[in-house]
Parts: structure tokens; sequence; C-alpha cells
């Protein structure tokens, strides 16, 4: 009985100070953003000396400060067309894609199957110099849908393999009877292939979302005018030029992180597992 | 009948026409491209000619010759040496706590994971933020808690400001590394582990005999990831110290940007990224191997 309870004591002690680094990492991980949003909420004088986390008299004015003067509204408005219309564009794309080197006969299949595989594998740091050289020749530069279409090229390649590896799976019966039925091809693809795969949609959904929304460095080379970019490159415009204006930059890094942050709350276990299978795949 | 599996065949093809068109232009073209303009000396501007343009491989021998380039190819490993090490180790570490049956595994797993799915633009904004040298908390605190004698500007001493970033680039990436490194220990099976217990194995041993074994192809695995992913970061250091003080946080990308940027040298940015990339190369092929001649032994 004795040994019993002295075993119970060591494992008390040992999970509590378990639970007590978590605690403390946790804390690590959550205290700047605590402060982003504190340091949000103070006037312009009291952000220099108020260090309290969350102030007394919040300024929840410094919002609308920052979503109006600062130019935030319009960025978020930017950001969120990219996301969708990059998003949108890589499933229809790349799901086609896949559904052709799953289950169509051409030949060249596989050479284009694994030029998309090769993409994925060669590093090539510095691909934005001619990519930039591309946009101006192509007169893409400083608008939305060169963005876009660069952006799409981005996500095209993880997403046409985790939906290919998806169609694979897929039981060939399934195909024959809509066949059957007189379904086309194209038929298959959009009302067999694209309702089955929405698990593997959902993982290519919110990859390329957070993909998008946190992309920084083609929106830095091909956008100049400021009515045309997102949220990244808005936040580092306006550091740039209102250097001491603290309290709104961070009400504007509030702005960009929040969303983020609340899909992440409500989708963490489709994230984690997309995550997972990003890094299987790379 | 000919006719017609030749139209299906031809109809085949459209299902991969887009993707295959955008790829094409945005990253076949490119990829050629940068080896053409790396043979060149262009300021992105002019009318471009190749013949005129050519100038051989003199980008690529001032590019060896080149301290700033070099000294940014250093201080990308320094980071890539601190995340390895103590990235990896503290997200190991927060792994095997949280594999044990604990409460609140799964609050533990979603607050870990919060900062590798910021933007690098905010994560740095804010710690530049906390670093400052006048205003920040950082110093505020050492102030309050008698290390005033610490206090410094973190991001402009020359002497801090690489460690402060490489300290955040594994704030922001050590919850990636649990992620992966918690899924592999959870494939592990528990029986594994009773049965070393029955036998009456420490914690130490079974770690060594169990864990670190069956581990070894995750550990590989986001060891090779940690080493490309960290020596291309930018974006993080774009934001938090834009490459200074001096060239003291420079990395390869930003020096690339900079080439083609600040002094429009179009051909030397790219004679830069091609000389990036096959070290990135060389570094994942010796990794790789590294690894099979690990499973052999």
């Amino acid at each position: 009985m004795k040994e019993w309870a002295k075993y119970k004591i060591e494992r008390l002690l040992k999970n509590s100070v378990i639970h007590i680094l978590l605690i403390i990492v946790s804390i690590g991980c959550l205290f700047p953003l605590l402060w982003m949003v504190g340091s949000s909420l103070k006037t312009q004088q009291t952000i220099f000396s108020d260090m309290s986390i969350f102030p007394k008299n919040p300024m929840w004015g410094n919002f609308y400060l920052a979503w109006t003067k600062g130019g935030f509204g319009m960025y978020f408005l930017n950001s969120l067309f990219y996301t969708v219309t990059v998003v949108s564009g890589i499933v229809i794309i790349s799901s086609l894609a896949a559904f052709a080197f799953s289950r169509l006969k051409f030949p060249g299949k596989n050479i284009f199957f694994y030029m998309f595989l090769g993409a994925m594998m060669i590093p090539l740091p510095g691909s934005f110099v001619p990519l930039y050289v591309l946009m101006t020749k192509l007169h893409l530069v400083n608008t939305r849908i060169g963005y876009i279409l660069c952006m799409i090229n981005v996500g095209l390649s993880f997403s046409i393999y985790v939906l290919k590896t998806f169609f694979d799976k897929m039981p060939a019966e399934l195909e024959d009877a809509a066949r059957i039925d007189g379904c086309s091809r194209l038929g298959i693809w959009w009302n067999m292939a694209l309702p089955l795969a929405r698990p593997a949609i959902a993982v290519i959904v919110i990859f390329n979302s957070l993909n998008v929304w946190n992309e920084y460095i083609f929106a830095t080379l091909i956008f100049s005018s400021k009515s045309l970019m997102p949220l990244q490159r808005g936040l580092m415009i306006f550091q740039g030029i209102h250097i001491t204006e603290y309290s709104l930059l961070m009400a504007g890094m509030t702005i960009t992180a929040l969303p983020i942050i609340l899909v992440y709350l409500i989708m963490q276990r489709h994230i984690i597992k997309g995550i997972t299978a990003g890094v299987i795949v790379g | 009948m000919n006719n017609m599996r030749t139209k299906t065949v031809l109809q085949n093809y459209l299902f991969i026409l887009p993707a295959v068109l955008i790829f094409s232009i945005f990253y076949i073209y490119p990829f050629y491209k940068v080896f053409t303009l790396s043979l060149c000396q262009w300021d992105g501007i002019a009318r471009f000619d190749f013949a005129k343009n050519f100038i051989g491989l003199r980008n690529f021998i001032e590019l060896f010759q080149d301290k700033i380039w070099w000294g940014a190819m250093l201080q990308a490993g320094y980071i890539t040496l601190i995340a390895l090490t103590f990235q990896n180790a503290l997200a190991l570490g927060l792994a095997l706590a949280c594999d044990r049956d604990i409460k609140g595994g799964n609050i533990y797993r979603v607050i870990f994971y919060l900062p590798p799915v910021l933007s690098e633009v905010v994560v740095g904004l804010v710690w530049k933020w906390i670093y400052d040298g006048n205003y920040g908390l950082l110093n505020y605190w050492l102030q309050n808690i008698g290390l005033s004698n610490l206090v410094t500007d973190w991001l402009s001493n020359p002497n801090t400001a690489l460690t402060c970033v490489a300290v955040i680039h594994c704030w922001k990436g050590f919850g990636w590394g649990f992620i992966i490194l918690l899924a592999g220990l959870q494939t592990i099976p528990r029986q594994l582990y009773e049965a070393a217990k029955v036998d009456g194995a420490s914690s130490w041993q079974m770690f060594k005999s169990v864990t670190l074994p069956l581990m070894a192809p995750v550990f590989i695995l986001v060891s090779i990831l940690t080493v490309l992913g960290t020596m291309q970061v930018f974006v993080l250091i774009l934001s938090m110290t834009d490459g200074g003080p001096g060239y003291h946080t420079e990395v390869p990308v930003t020096r690339i940007l900079a080439s083609m940027v600040d002094s429009s040298r179009f051909g030397y940015a790219c004679s830069q990224g091609i000389m990036f990339g096959a070290v990135l190369l060389a570094i994942s092929f010796v990794q790789i191997k590294l690894s099979k001649y690990m499973k052999q032994a």
C-alpha cells in the first residue's frame, strides 16, 4: 500500500512539473499576441509609458482609425479578394488536372505529372527575379490578375499531388456506373469526383488560404499602387511611413492576424492534419 | 473510330491544359530565364538583348569574391544551427511531454501551433516592438528585475541582432516541429513501451531503445525541412531588421532582393539565386545520403 502511495505521489509530481513547463511555453506563445492587442488599445501617448498588458481605458477607436485612415480596411478587402479568387482558381484547375492524371488516358501523362512533382522538390530561391521580368513583359505588374495567376501557380503542384492521390483511391466502379448513365468526363469530374474529394479539397483550401493571406514577397514586387495591396504589404508600408504610430500599427496587425487566428481555432483539427499531410508530401 | 479516339485524347488534354499553361508561364519559363540572365549584365529597364548583355561567367566570379554574400550565407547558417538544435530540442521535449496521457494535451497542441500559422510580417513587427531599445517591453522588464546592465537596443546592436532574429525564428517554428514529431510519436505502438516496462526498463532506456530508433526517419525529415526552410528565411528579417545593422542580419535571399531592387543588377541577382539553389541541393543531398548511411549502420 505504501508503495502504491509513493508511486502515485511520484506520478503527480512528475505530471505537475510537465504541466508547469507546458504552461510556461504556452504563455510564451500567447503573450506577444496579447501584447499586440493590448498595445493597439493604448493612445499615442500612453503606448510609450503604460506598460500594463491591458490598458485601463481601452481606445477601441484605434481600430476605426486603422481601418479608415490607416487604409487597413482597403488592404483587408484586397486580401480577402485575393484569397478567395486564388483558392477557387487552385481548386478548379488542380482538380481538373489531378482528375486527368488519375483517371484519363493520354500520351505523356507521367511526364507532365512528374514535371509538377519536380517543381516541389527543386528549390529555386530567387525565382522571383525572372518572374518579375516576365510580369513586366506581359504588362501584369501592378495588376490584380497578375498577382492572382502568380499565386495560383505557387499552390498548384502541392494541390495536384494531394488530389491525385485521393482520386487514385476512388473506386473505378463508381466511375463506370456514371459513364454508363451517360455522364461525360467533365460531368464525372463535377458531379462525382469533386463531391467525393471533399476531405482532400478541405486540406487544399485551408493550406492555400493560409499561404495567400500570409504572402508577402510577390505582393511587394508586383504592386506599386496602394489600392491594390493586400494586408501584409500594407503593414510594411504603414510602418515605414507612420514610424511612431505604434498603436495604429498594432491595430492593423491585429486586423491582419485575427481572421487567421479565428479560422485556425475553428478548423484546428483539419489544419494540423493538413500540415502533417503537406510535410509527408514534401 | 480512329477519329473519335483522337478527339477523346485531345479532350483529355484539355483537363490539364490550364494547369500546364500556368505552370509553363510562371514556373518553367522563369526557371529557364534565371540561367540565361545569370550570364548577363542587365539593369531590368533597358531592352534586353542576350548577345549584347552577355558577359559570360563574370557574375559568378564576382559572386565568389563577394564578402557580403558569403557573410549572409554564414549568418543563415548560424540561424539554421540554432533552429536545428534549440528549436528542434524544444519541439521534441514538448512532443514527448504531450505524448503521455496528459490532461489538456490538445489545448497545448493548439497553442503551440499558433505562431506557425501567423504571417512572418506580423510576427516580425510584434517582436520588433517588444525588442525596441527605448520603449520595448524587454528592456522595461530587465530594468525592473535589476538587470539594467543587459539593457540594449537589441535589433540595432551588431552583437545581439542576429541571435534575436534567430530566437524569433525558433519561436515561430518550434510548433511546426512539435506537430510533426508528435504525429510520429503517436505511431509507435504502446505495447512496445509496456513490454519494456515489464522488463524493468527505465524511462531513459525506453527512450533510447524504443523511441529513438523508431523515430529516426521522422527526425531526419524534420531536420532536412528545418535546414531548407531556415536557410531561405527572409520575410521575418525584412520586417525585423531589414538586414541591418550594417550587414549583420543579411541572409542570401535578402541579398538577392537587394541586388535586384536596390542596385538593379538583375543578372547578378540570378547568379546568386543559382548559387544558393546549388548550395541547398547539396545540403539536402548530403542529408539524404547521411540518413541512408545511418539506416544501414
